[in-house]
């Protein structure tokens, strides 16, 4: 190591053959370094600058007329009572319940078409590959018109619906929250005055805890039914780079279908469902285009997101600078989101007690059986007793 | 040899980049102060082209605007081309960013404001020759500051259009037709029969707002600048929508799965429908079998009262040649070019004088045209657009809402926004 450091040469005396490595190395990196810091860094670090700004959009941001005004506009977003900070926390409310319902469902559905198009006893995998590859690949516009043609009132899914009785909801009209219709159910029409009193960002939090609204159902199964199979490929992929020893090893310790899915794949596939929940989370907490081409916030407002409303408050209403801040605390949601999720799905050891709870029993000697087996071998050692 | 082409490469890459970077710094160096060249009557001029930017409802209005704009290029011999926006809004703001704007264009009422705020708008209407010639009210919908900032490009009214085939097999007669909102009520009630509703509208401020008006009301005062709200004419009209919503005989598009009131009225599900002259186009285009006619809307408690929407011809402040830009708007709202837009693509002059013309050639929609002397303009104050908005997102629930919360809730957010 110290010779290793005192051989090192110094950019000076740098000689023979790696001679201009580093300027090379700069050279080929240039192209991408300058699109990133034009394209990337530069925009950003002007939006950051809007966003402290008084700028009304004519001309440059840098200009003199314009003045830093500070935390004014994350004020006018998130305090002061004003229809700025309503709309903002309803638009983090819709988010929020889209976030939550469409990262956890399309997950599952993706990983378990995976599992299902990774099957070899499976015929035809290729063609069932491609059909739930499809919606990925086609426009979200033109899923966007076909997905509130089949949620029209008189529409396909109410026609469905009705086959078995039900009368359909008004998908694309109705605002109240899905939760707050459970409630209804059992009676409980208003909430709590601790919760009506008391408001976060400009909204109660009896209407924090709406869910997400019927119209909002659309958006939702939209999402999942588009990404799913985005996300399906990753995890065909993770699944393909197995091992089939480490199966086989399983199947050997007796392991059912099951187990083995959830002891030995799951775990494999840690950094593919890292990739695909962080994925879905900014994918999610972003949602614009079909807000933007199908519901513009209807019904009540109820499907506005920050992307959407950063949208609206720029190019509409002029407010350049609150759309900036709107887009840079949404930045700064998603970040937090991030690291959060990357804590919780940290590789780390299993505990002992977990270990038991998911069906393995202590060996005694530091190695694990799963049940099936130690009571197999019970039922042997007892037959041999006999 | 082989040696220095890294460094040669180098040096090229450098210099390109200062020159990419120069290159963005045009854009960073523009300074605000090039804007007072508009003050005072002195307008810019100079040789350069004129664009023309439109948010155009299709090729036929393209077409019109395309052919008076090369018209008056061959006259003045001044260059101007058409450019069809795709999203009008998002194209301006790109072009007021880049001190780069279009040189005149289609500036909505309820977004008008806000550019003026900016000081993106030349305010040229007091030099235009035609001045006098346009309706006071729509001049005061593009009056910002006191000042008239654009010419009104056209307008449209909202009256109540009849599906005339459902009118007569409910036994009803041209004596019939409603001029009270109890006669209204006691029509609809008979045309409202298995899934013909008497009436349906959308849910928004933008057609109700009409019942407000007949109610003596409406969101804020005619000169913009006090938020009225939550007047008792306001109130009154409301309940009178919400008694209609109970009873039956009134309902809103989405609940009738249409996206907005002509769509409703085409398919036949509405028995009758309160919009705007646009729904002539419409109506040719899409349903063409459906035989209607149009009334003027029931006179409320304070007597005749619709809702009046127009656009203007807005010009740049960073215009390079606004002199001419001002000569081209005017021949673009002469009398000429404005009955032919109207037999183009179906609006309504903004000027006076043609109004004889129009009414002639179309008197089946003379209604329409009659409302200018009583017809009221929405909201125009800079975030006014937001709480129209918030106000169209809770009368969606009209029938079960609490009206006196929604007007003191909507009375809050737009004193907040209209400032005397």
């Amino acid at each position: 190591m110290t010779s290793a450091t005192a051989h090192r040469p110094t950019r000076r005396h740098r000689t023979g053959i790696r001679r201009g490595q580093a300027t090379a190395g700069w050279l080929f990196s240039a192209p991408a370094f300058l699109l990133l810091l034009v394209f990337l860094v530069i925009p950003i670090l002007m939006a950051l600058w809007v966003s402290v700004s008084d700028w009304g959009g004519r001309g440059s941001p840098f200009s003199s007329g314009v003045q830093f005004v500070g935390g004014k506009n994350y004020a006018a977003i998130t305090s002061g009572g004003g229809l700025a900070e309503q709309d903002f926390g309803t638009a983090l409310r819709n988010n929020l319940w889209y976030v939550l319902l469409v990262v956890p469902i399309q997950t599952a559905l993706a990983l378990l078409l995976a599992v299902l198009v990774n099957n070899r006893v499976l015929k035809g995998r290729g063609f069932f590959r491609t059909a739930f590859y499809f919606p990925s690949v086609t426009s979200s516009v033109a899923i966007t018109v076909l997905w509130y043609f089949l949620f029209n009132p008189a529409g396909a899914v109410n026609k469905l619906l009705s086959l078995i009785g039900v009368t359909g909801p008004n998908w694309p009209a109705d605002a109240t929250g899905v939760l707050h219709n459970l409630l209804a159910l059992v009676g409980v029409r208003n909430g709590p005055a601790v919760l009506t009193d008391h408001t976060f960002v400009g909204i109660s939090w009896w209407e924090w805890l709406a869910g997400p609204s019927v119209g909002m159902l659309i958006l939702i199964s939209m999402a999942v039914f588009t990404t799913s199979g985005t996300f399906m490929l990753l995890f065909i992929a993770a699944l393909q780079n197995l091992s089939e020893e480490v199966q086989e090893a399983a199947m050997v310790d007796g392991a059912s279908a099951w187990q083995r899915f959830r002891m030995v794949t799951l775990p494999q596939l840690r950094t593919t469902l890292f990739t695909v929940l962080t994925l879905g989370l900014i994918g999610t907490w972003q949602v614009f285009d079909q807000v933007f081409t199908g519901s513009q916030g209807d019904p009540g407002k109820t499907t506005i997101t920050p992307a959407y409303l950063s949208y609206v408050a720029g190019f509409q209403n002029q407010a350049w600078g609150q759309a900036a801040a709107i887009a840079f605390i949404l930045f700064a949601i998603i970040v937090v989101l991030t690291l959060l999720q990357r804590f919780v799905l940290r590789d780390r050891d299993v505990s002992k007690r977990r270990m038991r709870r998911a069906g393995f029993t202590d060996a005694g000697d530091g190695s694990f059986r799963t049940a099936l087996v130690a009571s197999a071998a019970d039922t042997d050692i007892s037959g041999g007793r006999r | 040899m082989q040696r220095r082409i890294p460094r040669l490469a180098a040096g090229l890459v450098a210099a390109a980049g200062v020159l990419a970077l120069t290159a963005c710094g045009s854009g960073f160096s523009g300074s605000s102060g090039s804007s007072s060249s508009g003050a005072a009557g002195g307008l810019t001029s100079s040789k350069s082209a004129l664009t023309v930017l439109i948010g155009s409802s299709g090729d036929a209005e393209t077409a019109a605007v395309k052919s008076a704009v090369a018209d008056w290029s061959g006259t003045s011999g001044t260059k101007a081309s058409v450019q069809a926006a795709t999203n009008l809004t998002q194209q301006l703001s790109q072009g007021f960013a880049a001190k780069k704007p279009a040189d005149v264009f289609y500036l909505g009422a309820d977004t008008f404001a806000s550019y003026a705020k900016q000081g993106n708008l030349l305010a040229y209407g007091d030099q235009l020759k035609n001045k006098s010639d346009f309706y006071p009210s729509l001049v005061k919908n593009f009056t910002y500051d006191g000042k008239f900032t654009c010419a009104p490009k056209d307008f449209s009214t909202l009256q109540l259009e009849i599906n005339t085939d459902l009118w007569k097999a409910a036994g009803l007669t041209d004596q019939d037709v409603p001029t009270t909102w109890d006669q209204l009520a006691t029509v609809a009630k008979k045309l409202t029969k298995g899934k013909v509703t008497g009436l349906v509208t959308s849910n928004e401020y933008q057609r109700l707002g009409a019942f407000m008006v007949q109610a003596g009301g409406n969101l804020t005062n005619d000169d913009n600048t006090k938020a009225t709200v939550d007047s008792a004419a306001n109130k009154q009209a409301l309940t009178y929508v919400q008694s209609g919503l109970k009873d039956g005989w009134w309902k809103f598009t989405k609940d009738v799965g249409a996206g907005w009131g002509g769509e409703a009225f085409g398919k036949g599900v509405a028995a009758m429908t309160i919009e705007g002259n646009w729904i002539s186009g419409a109506m040719q285009s899409d349903f063409p079998k459906i035989k209607y006619q149009v009334a003027p809307l029931p006179a409320g408690p304070a007597g005749k009262g619709t809702l009046q929407f127009t656009n203007c011809w807005g010009i740049a402040a960073d215009s390079p040649n606004q002199a001419a830009a001002l000569k081209l708007v005017e021949k673009l709202t002469s009398s000429d070019d404005q009955l032919a837009f109207a037999k183009a693509f179906g609006v309504m002059p903004s000027i006076r004088s043609a109004a004889g013309d129009w009414k002639q050639q179309y008197p089946q929609f003379a209604a329409f045209l009659d409302a200018a002397d009583y017809a009221k303009g929405v909201p125009t104050a800079v975030g006014a657009n937001d709480v129209v908005t918030d106000m169209n997102s809770k009368l969606a629930s009209l029938k079960s809402a609490d009206i006196a919360s929604i007007l003191s809730t909507e009375q809050k957010n737009l004193s907040a926004v209209v400032t005397g």
